[in-house]
């Protein structure tokens, strides 16, 4: 194969690898849309919050220390021990249910039969507060996060691809990131978890029982704080395992809470009320965008096109087909 | 974090300042995608301020008021805190932002309150006759690009003709500022020099990497910041690109981008326009007088690290252009005007600095009327993976004046154009 053609499949490769990663965190998005109606602006936050409390509570991180300090007077920062990661995920998981109860019910409860634009706005506020009260509780600095997955080059990808150029020319071997192999391999799990949950568990029927019709589903007997509570909460987790990809790779920094910009095309792309569009377009705009910017974009374009690509995608999805991929239909009667 | 209890004190400290106090704002961003670039800036800022009043009551006496306002390098959110704190008597500001200043530098010349860009900012504002009211001593980023390119000219045996060298920039106005010195440079040095913008946050360049492989460049120019710089490393090493073929702007030469990479970025190297390290007197009385009394916001071992030093040394102007104004003007209690004054007439040579504990932490500079952008002088520095700090490896570089300088009255003419600036010209000699 000539060079150019394995170049684009590697692109073609990590793109879709990225855009597993863009559908983990739209997965948050249409799940608590699914269930609530609400878009849920606060999911990249949500991220950069699961992930800054694993490393928080990994690294023995004494939880609002220079707040404790400055009132106090104390120099509190670290327990002076280290976590187990799995430990810690279990740890974080459970303050991600914490979190999810808390934003029922205080928010969510009260704000019941209101517009849906005021529940947005309500997640605008909770994502802002969220960014603060992470930072206050763990610090802003630029953390490393470790939970022991594997990273760097995969070799046998590398050495096996290395042979695929044409003789006479050089070709290292294509670089695909073990840790985008393993997040490909969990989100696929966490999907299927997700699924089989959704279709085959009583809480998972009453789920959808909520999320078809919440006045129906309240008429058998259903709680919907219960529901909302746990959808919250799944979402807290998709957002946990979004957060340790993407802190695994760059760091747990507030780049992190952007990812959610990402997750926007995803779900004009693939609808927002279906997890396979979720999936999908999250591998449609992952590719699309990498590929654009590889072939078009910086040859041709002056670079940087992966930002605006991503919405120019969706646009053209959504001329066709308003409701997405994957998208309930709509249809009002008059 | 500290953010909250930054804007908590903050809205203390602005409800109320104290008039007889010199009054310092610091306009952080503790919080936000550059924070950890901002922190220990601030840090290093405000520990060096905290210093002076517990060491000499303040500056000639008078103590020092700090506020600090955080905008989280959201440029609006700069400009509105200017716009908050001005009005109290604000004497200096460093926004570290490039985007504030270009917003700023129009205000501050109506307002007629100093800023100070260090490093950064518009390389323009360097011409003193048109901003007398802006600084970017001691080195701007045009400075910085020739002096990269003076290194790899060096490098590759006195000859860049024929090399590919590549502009991995941060695509913003910072990140773009240094292309018009590149593009005269390779005019002169027969290079050829290949564009990468990368979008801001910049933290999945996994389309780039291929290209930047492809294109295979002799060498490539890092001016990234904040996630970017870490990721753009982590590329090179992912597409097998050397990193000691890679060099970056003093902005993508933080430690925290570069430790968490262990040796894989082992001969990185970086421009810088101060010395590196914690071996500065400075900084025994920086550990006894507010970490040993708890008045610290940095942490113990921030010092020595580029981002605090480069806070401390901002701090350090600053103070001493106060100091200079109040001899001056025969007043303690100084005004924006009269510290305008006092940067202007600052010289810092070898003794100046080592009397303020920084011995050799940057070339001698003396500040004029005309040149606002100090000595320009740049050297280069390499990141030993094993110490896990940098060490310099080549003298300064004096800037290169007879391309500069026209390349500023040009810019500097068109922005005061643009901005409806007037030049106020300066006391001829």
């Amino acid at each position: 194969m000539p060079i150019w053609l394995l170049n684009t499949l590697e692109v073609s490769i990590n793109g879709l690898m990225t855009g597993v990663l863009y559908s983990l965190v739209a997965l948050g998005f249409v799940l608590i849309f699914k269930s609530s109606g609400v878009f849920n602006y606060a999911q990249g936050v949500m991220a950069l919050f699961a992930a800054q409390s694993l490393v928080g509570i990994q690294t023995g991180q004494v939880p609002f220390a220079h707040l404790i300090n400055a009132i106090t007077g104390l120099h509190v920062s670290r327990f002076g021990f280290d976590v187990p990661s799995i430990l810690a995920i279990i740890l974080t998981t459970l303050v991600m249910v914490v979190f999810a109860w808390v934003v029922v019910r205080v928010i969510m409860v009260r704000l019941v039969n209101q517009e849906p634009i005021i529940l947005f706005m309500a997640t605008i506020g909770l994502a802002y507060f969220m960014e603060g009260f992470g930072d206050l509780m763990w610090g802003a600095e630029l953390k490393s996060l470790d939970v022991g997955l594997p990273s760097g080059g995969s070799f046998w990808i590398e050495d096996v691809t290395a042979q695929w150029a044409r003789e006479g020319e050089t070709y290292w071997g294509m670089y695909v990131d073990t840790l985008d192999i393993w997040a490909t391999v969990i989100a696929v799990f966490l999907v299927a978890g997700l699924t089989i949950f959704a279709q085959y568990t009583k809480a998972g029927t009453a789920m959808r029982a909520v999320a078809d019709d919440h006045q129906a589903a309240l008429s058998v007997g259903i709680s919907l704080n219960r529901i909302w509570i746990m959808v919250w909460s799944i979402a807290g987790f998709v957002a946990l395992v979004a957060g340790i990809m993407w802190g695994a790779k760059s760091g747990v920094q507030f780049s992190l809470s952007l990812i959610a910009l990402k997750a926007l095309p995803v779900l004009m792309l693939g609808g927002f009320t279906s997890i396979p569009g979720a999936i999908v377009g999250g591998l449609i705009i992952g590719m699309g965008e990498k590929l654009f910017e590889f072939a078009i974009g910086a040859p041709f374009l002056g670079g940087a096109t992966e930002n605006w690509f991503a919405y120019v995608l969706a646009l053209l999805f959504l001329v066709f087909r308003p409701q997405g991929l994957f998208g309930d239909k709509i249809i009002e009667r008059v | 974090m500290r953010a909250t209890i930054a804007a908590i004190a903050v809205c203390a400290a602005t409800a109320t300042p104290a008039m007889a106090d010199l009054t310092m704002v610091s306009l952080t961003y503790r919080t936000g995608p550059y924070a950890a670039g901002g922190i220990p800036f601030s840090d290093g800022y405000a520990d060096y301020f905290t210093m002076l009043n517990e060491r000499d009551g303040g500056i000639g006496g008078v103590p020092i008021e700090l506020l600090e306002c955080e905008f989280g390098y959201a440029t609006d959110r700069g400009v509105a805190c200017y716009e908050e704190t001005v009005t109290q008597g604000a004497l200096v500001y460093q926004p570290l932002s490039t985007g504030v200043t270009v917003e700023l530098i129009r205000r501050v010349q109506e307002d007629e309150v100093v800023l100070h860009t260090m490093g950064y900012g518009l390389t323009a504002a360097s011409d003193g006759a048109t901003y007398p009211y802006v600084f970017n001593f001691p080195a701007h980023y045009w400075d910085g690009a020739v002096a990269q390119i003076a290194y790899l000219k060096e490098l590759y045996g006195g000859s860049l003709e024929g090399k590919r060298i590549m502009h991995m920039h941060h695509n913003s106005g910072y990140g773009r500022e240094p292309i018009p010195t590149l593009e005269a440079l390779a005019e002169i040095e027969g290079f050829e020099l290949i564009m990468m913008p990368v979008d801001h946050p910049g933290e999945d360049q996994s389309a780039i990497w291929p290209v930047v492989a492809e294109e295979s460049p002799d060498h490539i120019l890092l001016w990234g910041w904040g996630v970017m710089n870490r990721v753009a490393l982590e590329g090179a090493v992912e597409v097998g690109y050397p990193v000691d073929q890679m060099m970056g702007i003093w902005w993508s030469a933080a430690e925290s981008d570069l430790k968490p990479l262990g040796d894989a970025v082992e001969g990185y190297r970086s421009v810088t326009f101060h010395a590196v390290g914690d071996n500065f007197a400075i900084f025994n009385d920086l550990n006894n007088l507010v970490y040993q009394r708890d008045l610290a916001r940095g942490r113990m071992n921030n010092i020595g690290e580029a981002l605090y030093n480069r806070g401390v040394a901002a701090a350090i102007y600053a103070a001493e252009a106060i100091r200079i104004a109040q001899e001056i003007h025969g007043v303690g209690d100084v005004t924006p005007p009269m510290v305008r004054d006092g940067y202007e007439q600052l010289t810092l040579d070898d003794a100046a600095f080592e009397a303020l504990g920084m011995e050799g932490f940057t070339p001698p500079m003396q500040i004029t009327c005309e040149d606002h952008g100090g000595g320009g002088m740049v050297a280069v520095a390499e990141w030993n993976s094993q110490q896990r700090r940098w060490v310099q490896i080549t003298d300064y570089y004096p800037p290169d004046d007879a391309l500069i300088e026209p390349q500023i009255r040009e810019a500097s003419a068109a922005f005061a154009l643009a901005n409806e600036i007037t030049a106020t010209g300066c006391p001829s000699n």
